[in-house]
């Protein structure tokens, strides 16, 4: 019998997060799922998944936070609240940059949730979760300014 | 007209998969071949009893010379983080089947709760495919 994969125990934690989101669940509590000591799991969880623990648990609260917006008429700090998420000044701030809106402007955009309802909810939960991107990724990356750009004529789409 | 007779997931381990879909899910095999002239290739399907035209093929990576080191690798590592495919099943009754499932010991990602569609729940078979357990609401007609 082939032995069990790593991956197979890391995703234990993902499970954990994927069910529990709405708790007080830390990176130690993912960690403890897996069955890995606290800093090996980290590395090991980024390794296989792309992403720390931090930042799957986070957008997973702001991808139910979205859900709650398209579906239910519950206010924001509820929302904010129901997801596990503790500050409602830093749950704006994150959701608004990574949903490019600010919560409310985001929930006005659907009108009609009833027609994704047929869709099996792990689906649209792993469908809908978004990219984390750091502040400084947005930025955009500053065009090299050359001796030769600078000496070329204005090319008109400036 | 097209019927769907069998669909394949990928395990680590036939043996424990055959224990896992027979003795925990109930499912009845439908056929246990190995062929000693194909690399002791073994054809392993299991299905539900009340749907005898349909059955999972509980396939076995086949590594090298049909798939290379690197690819059995990778496809381990799939089906180990959960990306090898989900299964949708459906039940008459989601928290009956939930709490025996359970007492088997099957690894439940969520336990039932209402959706639009029906009451459903997750879990996982030994390899790490995820299977959801739906009661669908007759009003949508699945």
């Amino acid at each position: 019998m082939p032995s069990v994969p790593p991956a197979r125990h890391l995703v234990r934690a993902k499970d954990l997060v994927d069910t529990r989101y709405h708790d007080p669940i830390t990176v130690a509590d993912m960690a403890k799922a897996a069955g890995l000591s606290r800093s090996h799991f980290s590395q090991q969880f980024h390794r296989a998944f792309g992403e720390t623990p931090h930042t799957y648990l986070l957008t997973r609260r702001l991808e139910r936070a979205a859900a709650l917006l398209r579906n239910t008429d519950r206010s924001v700090a509820d929302i904010c609240l129901a997801v596990g998420l503790q500050s409602i000044g830093s749950f704006t701030t994150s959701f608004t940059h990574t949903y490019g809106m600010p919560p409310t402007t985001y929930r006005a955009q659907f009108p009609d949730p009833a027609k994704y309802a047929l869709i099996p909810a792990c689906v649209v939960r792993a469908h809908s979760r978004p990219q984390h991107r750091t502040f400084r990724e947005d930025t955009p990356e500053p065009t090299p300014l050359t001796s030769e750009m600078s000496d070329s004529p204005p090319t008109g789409d400036l | 007209m097209i019927n769907i007779a069998n669909a394949q997931l990928w395990v680590h381990d036939q043996d424990e998969a055959l224990a896992f879909y027979t003795k925990k899910l109930d499912m009845e095999v439908r056929s246990d071949v190995t062929v000693p002239e194909m690399g002791n290739f073994r054809w392993l399907t299991v299905g539900p009893t009340n749907q005898p035209d349909f059955a999972i093929v509980l396939m076995a990576i086949p590594g090298p010379p049909l798939m290379d080191d690197a690819t059995t690798a990778q496809v381990h590592d799939l089906m180990s983080k959960g990306f090898a495919g989900t299964v949708f099943l459906t039940t008459d009754d989601c928290e009956a089947t939930y709490r025996d499932l359970k007492s088997r010991g099957v690894e439940f990602t969520e336990t039932p709760e209402q959706r639009p569609y029906g009451i459903d729940a997750g879990f996982r078979d030994p390899s790490g495919n995820q299977f959801r357990l739906t009661q669908l609401n007759v009003s949508f007609g699945g």
